[in-house]
């Protein structure tokens, strides 16, 4: 039965510094829970770039290729209409007065779209129970979890190694 | 990790704050009771925002002839109380997102109340034209929905309607940007709410936010992405917005110079606005230590150079209509200056070009008091500078038999006063429940530009404990390397950089 370790840190250098030692030692750490993001930790723990920024992209180029579509078929195919003379027949012509909503419409995709899945890939929304270990992560202290199967070590000498890197508290669950 | 910022930086951080002292001083608002003061100008504002809704209701009801328009001046103080709103709603976005891509630190004191402000401002922006429809039932026609009429959609060559989408996207992203945000802060405020209620409400609001390394990987990213895209999101809205001039063949309007005039306009006010909320902010929830003298400084600057803009613009607007030979757009700016209105242009010139001129003292620019009187002088002439582009052009049409003045209705001045006591009473619930300052972000500048670095946490004293209740390690000593983290915490590492 594997078991989880929780060792609290008051800042979060020592934590990042404790992290990279622990790691040399063949420790796997499996999260890390900060009232603001640790620069620098994601690849000491191996957390690999998050890719929502392409998918930021394709929302984005969607909503361009929607606003543009819709325009057309709105303005030039189904409907056309003589307004103080501007093309009505053409689309290549009419674009410049299509652009400002082409723009806001692919922006308005690519936030939401993003926002959407941002949420919905952290398992973050209304309702939800939040899984930080001490309601103090969200405050000033920072917690390092560790499953004592992935230690690579035994318990005691794992917490040693924790006492080493300056955890002011180490807790079991 | 952190850089720490060279000694010639004025601290954007006073006093000696520790991450907890951070979190005491934003929470305290909201754990405290609201004062008597709090009590009586929400009050104030609140019978304002009444009144307002009153006469709005009053106008939905009977129709718009209740205004001051007539067959000349069909737009008036409804659409200048509109550019002025979402002139207004434009520091917010512009602090969070542009402040952002550039890396300035002092916005993280003051973004989340700016973008706070810039969604109830555009909120009472959008009012506007909605009343001035007349048949705000029918509003969903401004949506490309198919109808009755052989699907009859709306004319997308329209500036009117690209300023439909670019309201309702700059409306929703700032929103979402806003609330992105937000979500980590409400995660603290839930972890330390005492009473089941607030705390059930909190831990809604927090959608679950743990905190973890993965959270915060992605965080940034979606912070650093949004940011991209409200930066031109920010500059396109009130470009649309000039455009609904712009476009049209109105001597006065049809300048080529407006979407860079209108934005510079915007930003301008935002800053004045976001400086008399701040200003008051600051003192009454006691964070003289995060909004410092210095972001106000920087503020002021701002408005400096925004109102200097503001400045050439008009004097360009002045020499290009004598220079193009053009004898009505000539017509329509002499009669700006010199014209029944003369002194609502007056007004514009002396609030706008003179008065920001004021802060290229220092004294000036720190002092409090005068930079709260600038702050609302700024917005008074960014109200007239809306009146006059809009009344004073539409006032003397092409036949002289139609010359008008405008004469605004009480309902005109009951609807605008409305929607400013509408507008505090949603800042004022604002401040008393939300995190009024960005917590997240602020902790991780605190080591970089805080006055005296972090102050150690005193607890440093070492204890284990199982399933954080009974010690599992009688003899718990005190770690010996707290002396060494010191070191490592105030000066070492200086190569990375901290956002």
């Amino acid at each position: 039965m594997s078991n989880k370790i929780y060792a609290m840190y008051d800042d979060d250098a020592t934590l990042l510094h404790g992290a990279e030692k622990l790691v040399e030692k063949g420790v796997r750490i499996k999260d890390v829970f900060s009232p603001f993001p640790i620069h620098g930790i994601d690849p000491v723990i191996g957390i690999r770039k998050t890719r929502l920024a392409v998918c930021a992209f394709i929302y984005g180029l969607s909503g361009m290729i929607l606003a543009l579509a819709g325009m057309y078929y709105f303005m030039i195919q189904d409907w056309p209409m003589n307004i103080g003379g501007k093309p009505n027949y053409s689309f290549y012509q009419n674009i410049p007065a299509f652009i400002p909503i082409t723009f806001e419409i692919t922006v308005l995709c690519t936030a939401h779209g993003m926002a959407i899945t941002y949420f919905l890939r952290n398992k973050t929304l209304p309702g939800i129970a939040a899984k930080n270990p001490d309601p103090r992560t969200t405050d000033d202290k920072f917690v390092m979890e560790i499953e004592t199967a992935d230690a690579g070590m035994d318990e005691a000498s794992l917490i040693e190694a924790l006492k080493s890197t300056g955890a002011i508290e180490i807790n079991k669950a | 990790m952190h850089v720490v910022e060279a000694e010639i930086r004025e601290p954007l951080i006073l006093g000696e704050k520790s991450y907890n002292d951070i979190t005491e001083d934003v929470c305290a608002p909201i754990e405290g009771k609201a004062n008597s003061l709090w009590y009586f100008v929400f009050g104030l504002a609140g019978l304002l925002a009444l009144w307002g809704i009153g006469n709005i209701l009053y106008t939905i009801g009977v129709g718009i002839g209740v205004w001051g328009l007539n067959k000349t001046v069909g737009w008036a103080w409804d659409i200048t109380n509109f550019v002025w709103w979402v002139g207004i709603g434009h520091a917010g976005t512009l602090i969070s997102a542009v402040l952002l891509l550039f890396r300035q630190r002092w916005r993280m004191a003051i973004n989340r109340s700016a973008e706070a402000m810039t969604i109830f401002a555009v909120m009472m922006a959008a009012l506007f034209p909605g009343i001035h429809m007349g048949r705000i039932w029918q509003a969903y026609w401004v949506l490309p929905l198919p109808n009755q009429f052989g699907s009859l959609w709306p004319n997308f060559n329209s500036p009117l309607l690209w300023d439909v989408f670019a309201i309702s996207t700059y409306f929703s992203v700032s929103l979402v940007f806003w609330y992105i945000g937000l979500v980590p802060d409400f995660a603290t405020v839930r972890d330390r709410m005492i009473k089941p209620l607030p705390k059930k409400i909190y831990s809604i609001l927090a959608f679950g936010w743990s905190g973890n390394a993965k959270h915060w990987n992605r965080f940034e990213e979606v912070s650093l992405v949004l940011a991209g895209l409200a930066t031109p999101l920010v500059f396109s809205v009130h470009s649309i917005v000039s455009m609904d001039f712009a476009t049209s063949v109105i001597p006065g309007w049809h300048t080529t110079i407006f979407p860079p005039y209108f934005v510079a306009g915007a930003v301008f006010s935002g800053f004045a606005m976001v400086l008399t909320l701040m200003l008051i902010m600051r003192k009454v929830l006691k964070l003289e230590d995060y909004i410092t003298l210095k972001h106000i400084e920087y503020m002021n600057i701002i408005i400096m150079l925004t109102g200097s803009m503001v400045g050439v613009a008009y004097l360009t607007e002045l020499f290009v209509a004598w220079y193009s030979g053009v004898e009505y757009e000539g017509y329509a700016f002499m009669n700006r200056a010199t014209g029944p209105y003369w002194w609502a242009y007056a007004a514009m010139m002396t609030c706008n070009v003179i008065s920001p001129q004021l802060m290229w003292f220092k004294k000036v620019r720190r002092n409090l008091v005068i930079t709260f009187i600038l702050s609302i002088i700024v917005n008074i002439g960014m109200w007239f500078e809306r009146f006059v582009i809009i009344v004073t052009s539409l006032h003397r049409d092409y036949i002289t038999s139609s010359w008008t003045q405008f004469h605004p209705t009480y309902v005109d001045m009951g609807v605008f006063l409305g929607t400013i006591g509408l507008f505090f009473v949603l800042f004022l619930l604002y401040s008393r429940v939300f995190p009024v300052l960005a917590l997240n972000e602020v902790k991780t500048i605190l080591r970089a530009t805080g006055e005296f670095g972090v102050k150690k946490a005193k607890s440093t004293e070492f204890s284990l404990t199982d399933g954080f209740s009974s010690p599992v390690v009688e003899d718990s000593p005190a770690t010996d390397d707290s002396s060494e983290d010191n070191s490592d915490d105030n000066g070492g590492e200086t190569n990375k950089e901290q956002e």
